[in-house]
């Protein structure tokens, strides 16, 4: 691997980790998404030092180029990535609506209440 | 209190929901009515002010299903025995009320399904409409081994242990369907269809238009695929 393109994939693992562990000490990011992120630029970082790696991995999965092994795991990590948003949203969208029933259920007990208290008085 | 809550999900009904609830009040006597009030953006929120029923106002649309859980979880929580469910819209006659409730009450089904196809073989629908219907009928019935003419009715009648089931996270909140009745029929409760008369309104429009009803056929087919894959939930475990 070229120094130059060593230096680089460095350098962009370096700023993932800055960028991610950043985010999670303003509270921007919860450290429950955090950790595919970290584990993304950790992936980087040893593929880029262990470049021998690189190469048994790119044997392996019969790719031409090990820089097309890079960009195949990226792919892959992005598709996680995403499935991992899709069950979370499903699950935010369940509790979003429970929550949205419990306050119309509390509103309408909160009327009979009133209209208990009306009728007593 | 009543041992029976008649359920009504309602979204955007200002002009049909009162004469709705008249019909229901003239025709049963022992039975608490809820409409609940699926974010309307018309004036069906004032409309229901006037009516006397009891309404529960979801704070935006969610959708028919969400709607009438909500209506279950209020039924549940005040302990009602049965409920009816029943459309805003009138396309639901309220003179078929007591046919639903017969059965569930007297303990021979949990769910009764009312059926437009059993009574009016004539009901007119359109085509593609039609078609859906029958295909998630005989799928319905294939899987449960029992006929189903009518999977896409909403006006049915259930008793507590259906209602307390669709309480929980496994309901189907977007669009019960086909899909609802194979669940409830693979947790073991006993549902069965009642002939009603049910009125074509021309001027009512689908749940599903446009590209929905293709999102609605690939939904109802993959949600019935995972129901037979999951393993049987008991009733009793919910």
């Amino acid at each position: 691997m070229p120094i130059r393109q060593k230096v680089f994939a460095v350098l962009i693992s370096i700023v993932i980790f800055v960028v991610v562990i950043e985010l999670v000490r303003k509270r921007r990011l919860r450290e429950e998404y955090s950790w595919l992120w970290l584990a993304t630029g950790a992936g980087l970082l040893v593929l880029t030092l262990w470049y021998n790696l690189l190469v048994a991995i790119t044997h392996f999965i019969g790719a031409a180029l090990p820089t097309s092994t890079l960009f195949f795991f990226g792919l892959i990590f992005v598709m996680l990535l995403n499935l991992h948003h899709a069950t979370k949203n499903s699950k935010l969208t369940d509790e979003v609506k429970n929550l949205a029933q419990k306050i119309a259920l509390l509103e309408r007990e909160i009327k009979d209440l009133l209209e208990y208290k009306d009728n007593k008085v | 209190m009543k041992d029976t809550l008649i359920i009504i999900p309602v979204y955007n009904e200002e002009k049909n929901i009162l004469r709705v609830i008249e019909d229901i009040k003239k025709r049963t006597y022992e039975m608490d009515i809820l409409v609940v009030n699926d974010g309307s953006s018309d004036n069906t929120q004032s409309v229901l002010q006037l009516s006397g029923a009891k309404v529960i106002n979801l704070p935006y649309h969610l959708g028919y299903g969400v709607a009438l859980q909500t209506g279950y979880k209020y039924a549940l929580e005040k302990g009602y025995d049965y409920v009816v469910q029943m459309d805003g819209d009138g396309q639901h006659n309220p003179s078929s009320i007591e046919d639903l409730l017969r059965g569930v009450k007297s303990g021979d089904v949990d769910v009764a399904i009312g059926s437009r196809f059993l009574s009016n073989k004539k009901y007119k629908t359109s085509f593609p409409r039609k078609l859906g219907m029958k295909l998630f009928g005989s799928l319905a019935s294939l899987i449960m081994r029992q006929r189903v003419t009518d999977p896409t009715s909403g006006f049915q009648a259930l008793n507590k242990k259906v209602i307390k089931f669709y309480t929980s996270d496994v309901f189907p909140c977007d669009y019960p369907d086909a899909d609802a009745i194979i669940m409830l029929h693979r947790a073991g409760f006993v549902i069965r269809e009642v002939p009603v008369i049910m009125h074509y309104d021309s001027q009512t429009k689908s749940m599903h238009r446009g590209l929905g009803v293709c999102y609605y056929i690939f939904k109802m087919f993959l949600s019935i695929f995972v129901n037979v894959l999951r393993e049987k939930r008991i009733k009793e475990e919910v």
